[in-house]
């Protein structure tokens, strides 16, 4: 099997994550007045690329969701970026 | 071009086989066509054919970048049937299965359509209450379906372990008596030999760079061999339609998975029909060599990987190791995986994709080879009238606005 770096655990067995989603969607302002268009592609429109990617992981042992920069070709994992704010 | 035929075969036998031609033409590139479509799987070639076949549009090239049937089409299961639960599911995926039907007559090659039928199991009581639901739901639809309980299904397939002590316990099934498999390199071959005798230009190894694009609308596409205009534009290209998006500027609600299927050596007829256990994610048939031809859901990882890995491997496998113990030291040949284009609600895309002149068949995720006949007819009609048939209007892009999905991942029992 794989491994699949955590940020709060390291280096894990790959059935142990899960992907949630493509990194760096942002919802739209729902205070004003959204198309329909506009909303269909928040909701459903995927860059899937293929090559480099950055995505939205959880762990599920731990619970950590992370971005996970890998590619989708060779599977290669380049690295895992934890989402916590580091208290001061 | 030679008609195959039985007395063909007889003499052919006798002359060593000297005397076949080759099934369809080598072309190079021209500079125009009417209609390019990109990508020579099945969907890409059985457009090109009802195209020439249907609407007497004969001036097409098909661009392929490998080999034809080299991807999804050459590497899936070969199971084909129309056992969903929506009406404008069973409208589309009947109207492939009664296609294939005819096909082997209509292409004049032997596409060894065998309609073994498809049992789907059910493991509890309200699993059973689900499947009478389901078997009513697919006669209300025209679509035929039989209602099993244990011992029929026991009478059906004898190599499934029915013993009540198993972790999830057969108690019944939906059998759809029309369903079953087919030869899909002969698919493939069937539509590419039977386009070429139209006069459609089949070119391989070319792979698409680009998309024209004047005044926001395609009108042709850049090839690793030069620029080749057309007047419409047709993208089957599956599990790497958002790729093909991405050259015209546009997003599909498409994610690329890779799906797996393994074949075994070949054993003595074992099973009769094509069974599918959903609590075990595991469907298997037999070949007509003898291997049983096995598969499960996705991955869990978007990829673009064409193989196979360990983690999907195992929980296929053991899957089958439960459903017919007998077969669990059996011995796999090979192991592969295709990638596919799965959309939020497990239905295809069919029609404009929003870029004029750039039409779209895809999304058919996990269950392509079976719509090959009706994906191709149906966007052939869309290219060549402009407007929908009435099958295809419900599985327009445009669903993904309005919020009419035709959401079979959660209705239809399969596998994925």
């Amino acid at each position: 099997m794989q491994l699949f770096p955590c940020p709060f655990c390291g280096l894990r067995d790959e059935r142990e994550f899960l992907f949630l989603a493509e990194a760096g969607k942002v919802r739209p302002d729902t205070t004003q007045n959204i198309s329909d268009e506009d909303w269909a592609r928040y909701l459903h429109a995927i860059r899937n690329d293929k090559g480099a990617v950055r995505e939205v992981w959880m762990h599920l042992t731990c619970g950590e969701v992370f971005v996970l920069e890998r590619d989708s070709v060779t599977m290669e994992v380049v690295r895992a970026i934890p989402l916590r704010k580091e208290v001061a | 071009m030679t008609r195959y035929s039985g007395w063909r075969l007889f003499r052919e036998g006798l002359r060593g086989h000297k005397g076949w031609p080759q099934a369809w033409r080598t072309h190079k590139l021209k500079p125009a066509y009417d209609v390019v479509i990109i990508g020579g799987g099945g969907h890409g070639l059985a457009t090109a054919y009802y195209l020439a076949k249907n609407h007497g549009i004969t001036n097409v090239a098909v661009i392929e970048k490998g080999w034809l049937g080299g991807g999804n089409t050459g590497r899936n299961t070969t199971v084909i049937r129309s056992n969903y639960f929506y009406p404008e599911s069973a409208d589309l995926y009947d109207m492939s299965v009664r296609l294939y039907e005819g096909l082997s007559k209509d292409l004049n090659y032997n596409i060894m359509f065998s309609q073994r039928g498809m049992i789907v199991t059910a493991h509890s009581e309200p699993e059973m209450e689900m499947a009478a639901r389901q078997v009513n739901a697919m006669r209300l639809n025209g679509v035929d379906a039989e209602f099993l309980d244990a011992d029929q299904v026991k009478r059906a397939e004898p190599a499934l372990n029915t013993r009540h002590d198993m972790r999830y316990p057969i108690h019944g099934g939906v059998l759809q008596p029309r369903a079953g498999t087919g030869r899909h390199d002969a698919v493939a071959w069937g539509f590419a030999r039977a386009a070429d005798r139209l006069g459609v230009d089949i070119i391989q190894n070319c792979e698409v760079t680009g998309i024209l694009t004047e005044a926001g609308r395609c009108v042709g596409v850049v090839t690793s061999q030069g620029e080749v205009r057309a007047g419409v534009v047709g993208a089957t290209a599956a599990g790497h339609s958002s790729t093909i998006a991405k050259m015209a500027g546009f997003e599909l609600p498409i994610e690329s998975y890779a799906l797996q299927a393994f074949v075994s050596e070949p054993l003595k007829p074992v099973l009769n029909t094509v069974v599918l256990c959903p609590p075990f994610g595991t469907y298997v048939s037999q070949s007509d060599k003898g291997g049983l031809v096995i598969g499960g859901g996705l991955d869990r990882v978007p990829s673009y990987g064409q193989r196979g890995n360990l983690p999907m491997q195992e929980a296929v496998l053991s899957g089958l190791a439960e459903m017919m113990p007998a077969l669990a030291k059996v011995k796999l040949l090979r192991h592969w995986a295709g990638i596919v284009d799965v959309t939020p609600d497990s239905s295809p895309i069919i029609g404009p994709s929003g870029v004029d002149g750039l039409y779209v068949n895809c999304g058919w995720g996990t269950g392509g080879f079976k719509a090959i006949p009706v994906g191709g007819y149906l966007l052939a009609h869309v290219m060549a009238t402009g407007g929908h048939h009435d099958v295809s209007r419900p599985f327009d892009l445009s669903r993904f606005i309005t919020g009419r999905l035709v959401d079979e991942s959660a209705a239809s029992g399969i596998a994925h």
